[in-house]
């Protein structure tokens, strides 16, 4: 058997169905009496719901906010922060709407197109409210409020001090406005949910892509006041989760609603206009930062402000606060520096919710930092590179609790920027900067070096009081009495590559073929509890449950061959699929088939559990695992079209012991393309009345293949200190560093022009933009030569 | 993001086609390749009443080449303009732009002349097509007229098509063998709709010298005798004679006031100067 164990670059089993088209997503699934649900959804992004108005005739097909009130609770996500300001969304809107898009009247027919007509007919008088769409302007006292009881538009204000005033001496200080654009997950499958209410099992049924089906469930059955026996989640396969198929919608508890009480399923497929405008949106943050520095680059301390857009609500399960109250913690990167102030506010602006999204609050944090680290380069003549080895943690301070009391658990940092640098010919292009290119294009380079903390349990989570707290992360290894072996866990693989990485892990334990041990995941009839699929956890938690379970289950599996082989259990080993013995040895489907088979041949010693294990796992410290990165990027700019192609793109990462390596790199690759959407391409905008601007992907543009470059990736494996095998969650590493890297790789080559770019993404306008107000500030100062010349 | 419940119909002539779009009482919407069409149906963008298939009409799909012409039927696709299914006498300028039209899924199916008659400024066909000097042929209830292709478009997403008129060919003269021309185009990704295009052709043989200016707000901006900014043609090296200054000049008074749109327009149709073969 070639190897297929910890390690092993194996194809994917999951690839059979997808790359034949053969997947079932929510879309794919056809209940029979199955009708259509559309929404009525506000055009406006503040008002007040004066009168809505239905079609006698329509009446008995849509529902609206009175027809649900009793039987349902708004949904509230509330942080135990202090000082936290919970929000009540509703499930549909009634007295105000606070964003376009947010539910007013539910209506059912035989197809979506019909239900959309229904949708149509409703009428709703509005008195149309000044909407809040600036997170700055949101903070001013002459604000409109978002919720009126607060008294201000901010769901949480925090703030950190640590030894700040020691930095001010520092010679070298630079200022600088950052700030990341809105943007949407835009997975290629959107939220879809159908709900039917089954009779026998006495139970609602709610299919929905979802990466954590338990945390629904969870949140479901509050909304709907159910016993959560009555509840049932099934994910089937997702096309792209992101952190959006985490979230409770209105939606999800609208279906649940209308199915118990129709009788027949109802479906609901958000369209991607509904995607674009009113679900999916994420990332926006501006940081008001200061860096402290000597003239050798020397990290003296960071000082920042730093705003998140939080949008109209707080979302369950991970609530309005995580993103921005997250900035405060990871901000300081992976560098060792001993002054840090940092406030930060959750503001509320008449958006739809800020949601997280693969990379979390990291992708702006590394784009912030990242960017003010090359300033202190520039500023004191060194090359970018040296700066950071000048600041970065030091593989000697191992374990390392940070200014932040992060706990950086293992790593060389400044190796992965070594060897990121080999891979990149940095005098090279130093060269032809200085001669130019004959294209008349402007070349530069740029890095970024970040870490990712995966897998942060309890203790982490207790802290943010939020609903959702990770505990130990539990599996069930159970085999069938043919010898095969189901996994099952509550997480949720979608591009996880979980159906093939999670029998790599059993199968290193138990020793059978991976094409005899199948994932069971998805579905919270079948499955242990979990908090589901986010933070870079799986491979950590699902991962050390897995061969938690296996090693109970290798056990009992022993246990019966020492019997079966007539020896003690000492004496014999699990290797390849068999139990040997001194003389002997007997196979996993013998041990299998007497269990469940031939009872008769087992003594009456034998352990009852049988072959079937569920038991929980949590690592040694669940602080939480710290893989890192350097991305270097070389950028080509033209700097009359604004155009900016990435000609060469590198990255050294360390995710510890890699379960798989191959499904690392595809982890690498797609986190890199959803970065580069980030950095180039993605913008969710909004007019001053709160209206978005791209309602389609004809405005909200994506990279496409063309525009993602296949990267040069190095791994380093510094096995993690406390988890299974040394793994370290790094599933959304490449999503965290390209804005900054190709950031710092944009300015690099604008340098001779005098312009730089802080705003993300960089496009073509804002690239022509900064290049004019260059040209500007260079005609400016052209009156002083001028005048020195006349005198 | 469903469409309205409308009428449909597939006429097998052009006169049954002209018969149902020149009915007044309702909305009545022509469909080609429905690349634009069907996402604007599902959006609710346009709510028809009827919707017309083109594309079960024979003559629409007929190809005819002359001696000075090539006559291309409005139900012809991208991709048979870039597979050269449509003989090229265009010195190779109509099958590359049909090569970065959109996507190819998009080629396959959306048609020539569902392109000029759907009028989005930024589509490629109505700037080539206004360089070589092509004309559309509308039939309606009282017979034929030909048109410049870059007087088709009165405004975004408005072409000049009468009560009851249905675009039937595309006509596209042959081009000299000593014609040259260029074409580029500036788009946010692969397959993206521009937002520069410029084109040109000289063709010294013929007396032709033209620049075009595409992807603006609205229609494209020909410059039909565009000796002053390109030359003659006869030059070896076009660039030598182009002006960006007048065009940029022109720009203005065309309206475009912005000076970095005004920028990326004079450089898409310097670029495309730039790429034209030498002599």
């Amino acid at each position: 058997m070639a190897k297929q164990g910890v390690g092993a670059s194996v194809s994917r089993k999951e690839d059979d169905r997808f790359l034949r088209g053969r997947g079932e997503y929510v879309g794919d699934i056809r209940l029979a009496g199955m009708r259509d649900v559309a929404f009525v959804r506000s055009p406006l992004a503040h008002a007040r719901i004066k009168d809505i108005r239905i079609p006698s005739h329509l009446r008995d097909s849509v529902f609206i906010a009175s027809d649900l009130a009793a039987d349902t609770r708004p949904i509230r996500a509330v942080s135990g922060l202090p000082g936290f300001k919970p929000s009540d969304q509703p499930i549909l809107a009634f007295e105000k709407v606070r964003q376009v898009g947010e539910l007013i009247a539910m209506c059912v027919a035989d197809t979506r197109a019909e239900a959309e007509d229904i949708a149509a007919a409703v009428e709703v008088d509005f008195e149309e409210l000044p909407a809040v769409h600036d997170m700055l302007l949101a903070r001013r006292p002459d604000a409109a409020l978002v919720h009126e009881e607060w008294g201000d538009n901010v769901f949480l204000e925090t703030f950190v001090d640590i030894n700040m005033e020691a930095a001010y001496d520092a010679p070298v200080k630079i200022t600088r406005e950052i700030s990341t654009a809105r943007q949407s997950m835009a997975p290629m499958e959107g939220r879809g949910t159908i709900a039917v209410w089954h009779k026998r099992m006495d139970q609602l049924v709610l299919y929905t892509g979802n990466q954590q089906p338990h945390i629904v469930r969870n949140g479901l059955s509050e909304c709907l006041k159910l016993d959560q026996l009555k509840v049932r989640i099934i994910s089937p396969d997702v096309g792209g989760g992101f952190g959006y198929k985490g979230i409770v919608l209105t939606e999800d508890v609208c279906l649940g609603w209308l199915a118990m009480r129709c009788g027949y399923p109802v479906r609901w497929i958000e369209d991607r206009r509904e995607h674009l405008t009113a679900g999916a949106n994420c990332r926006e943050h501006h940081y008001n930062i200061t860096v402290y520095a000597d003239r050798d680059g020397t990290l003296r301390g960071v000082e920042c402000e730093a705003s998140v857009d939080s949008g109209a609500y707080s979302s369950y399960p991970f609530s309005a606060c995580l993103e921005a109250a997250q900035v405060a913690s990871i901000l300081p990167g992976p560098y060792d520096f001993p002054s840090y102030r940092c406030r930060t506010w959750s503001v509320s602006t008449n958006k739809c919710p800020i949601l997280p999204y693969r990379g979390v609050a990291r992708t702006g944090v590394c784009y912030a930092i990242e960017l003010m680290m090359d300033a202190i380069a520039h500023e004191c003549g060194l090359e970018p590179y040296e700066v950071r080895l000048k600041n970065l943690v030091r593989p000697e301070q191992m374990p390392f609790d940070n200014i932040t009391n992060k706990h950086f658990d293992s790593g060389d940092y400044p190796e992965s920027l070594r060897q990121a640098l080999a891979r990149t010919d940095l005098a090279g292009i130093r060269a032809r900067q200085k001669t130019g290119e004959p294209d008349g294009r402007l070349i530069g380079v740029g890095l970024a070096v970040y870490c990712e903390q995966g897998a942060h349990g309890t203790s982490v989570y207790a802290g943010w009081g939020i609903p959702m707290v990770p505990g130990h992360e539990q599996a069930t290894a159970r085999m069938t009495p043919d010898g095969g072996l189901e996994l099952r866990i509550g997480a949720h693989s979608h591009g996880q590559s979980m159906e093939t990485t999670l029998p790599q892990v059993a199968h290193e334990i138990l020793g059978i073929d991976i094409a005899r041990i199948k994932l069971v995941h998805g579905d919270t009839e079948y499955t242990p509890y979990s908090t589901g699929s986010w933070g870079s956890r799986c491979a950590v938690m699902s991962g050390g449950a897995v061969a938690t379970a296996s090693r109970e289950l290798a056990k009992l599996v022993k246990s019966i061959g020492a019997h079966l082989l007539q020896t003690d259990v000492e004496n014999v080993k699990l290797e390849n699929g068999l139990v040997t013995g001194p003389s002997n040895s007997v196979t996993i489907e013998e041990i299998a088939h007497t269990w469940y088979r031939r009872p008769q041949d087992l003594p009456s010693t034998v352990d009852p559990r049988g072959l079937e294990v569920t038991i929980g796992y949590k690592p040694v410290r669940d602080s939480g695992t710290f893989s890192y990165a350097t991305h270097i990027a070389v950028v080509a700019v033209d700097p009359e079209l604004g155009d900016i192609e990435l000609i060469d793109y590198v990255i050294v990462e360390d995710g510890g012991k890699l379960i798989n390596p191959m499904v690392v790199d595809g982890q690498i690759y797609g986190g890199l393309a959803q970065g580069i959407g980030t950095a180039l391409y993605e913008e969710m905008n909004f007019d001053a009345s709160g209206q978005p601007l791209a309602s389609t992907f004809a405005d909200y543009i994506l990279p496409g293949p063309t525009e993602v470059p296949a990267p040069k990736v190095g791994h380093m494996e510094t096995l993690a200190p406390y988890t299974e095998f040394g793994v370290k969650g790094l599933g959304e590493g490449g999503a965290i560093a390209p804005p900054a890297a190709i950031g710092n790789a944009v300015n690099d080559a604008l340098r001779p022009l005098g312009a730089q770019l802080l705003h993300t993404p960089m496009t073509p306008r804002r690239v022509l933009e900064a290049i004019q107000a260059a040209a500007g500030d260079r005609k400016e100062k052209r009156p002083e030569v001028a005048e020195g010349l006349s005198a | 993001m469903k469409p309205v419940d409308f009428d449909y119909a597939r006429p097998d002539t052009v006169d049954a086609a002209i018969k149902l779009v020149a009915d007044d009482s309702r909305i009545v919407k022509m469909m080609a390749g429905s690349q634009s069409l069907g996402p604007m149906l599902n959006l609710r963008l346009v709510q028809p009443d009827l919707v017309v298939d083109l594309t079960g009409i024979e003559e629409l799909r007929r190809i005819e080449e002359r001696t000075d012409q090539i006559l291309i039927g409005a139900c012809i696709t991208h991709a048979d303009i870039e597979d050269l299914r449509v003989p090229d006498i265009t010195q190779g300028a109509l099958p590359t732009v049909a090569n970065g039209i959109a996507y190819r899924a998009v080629r396959n199916r959306g048609t020539i002349g569902g392109s000029l008659t759907h009028a989005d400024p930024s589509a490629d066909w109505h700037s080539i097509l206004a360089a070589v000097g092509a004309h559309v042929v509308l039939r309606g209830p009282d017979g034929e007229r030909a048109i410049a292709v870059e007087a088709y478009m009165i405004g975004a997403l408005e072409a000049d098509l009468q009560p009851g008129e249905v675009l039937v060919r595309v006509e596209v003269p042959r081009l000299s063998k000593s014609a040259r021309w260029g074409y580029y185009k500036s788009c946010r990704k692969t397959g993206e709709f521009a937002h520069a295009i410029g084109a040109f052709v000289t063709d010294p043989d013929r007396g032709v010298s033209r620049a075009v200016i595409g992807a603006t707000e609205s229609r494209t901006i020909v410059i039909a005798k565009a000796d002053n900014v390109i030359g003659d043609g006869r030059t070896p090296r076009l660039l030598d004679k182009f002006d960006g200054g007048a065009v940029d000049e022109l720009l203005g008074k065309a309206g475009m006031a912005d000076p970095l749109d005004r920028q990326t327009h004079v450089t898409a149709l310097r670029r495309a100067i730039e790429q034209a073969r030498p002599q």
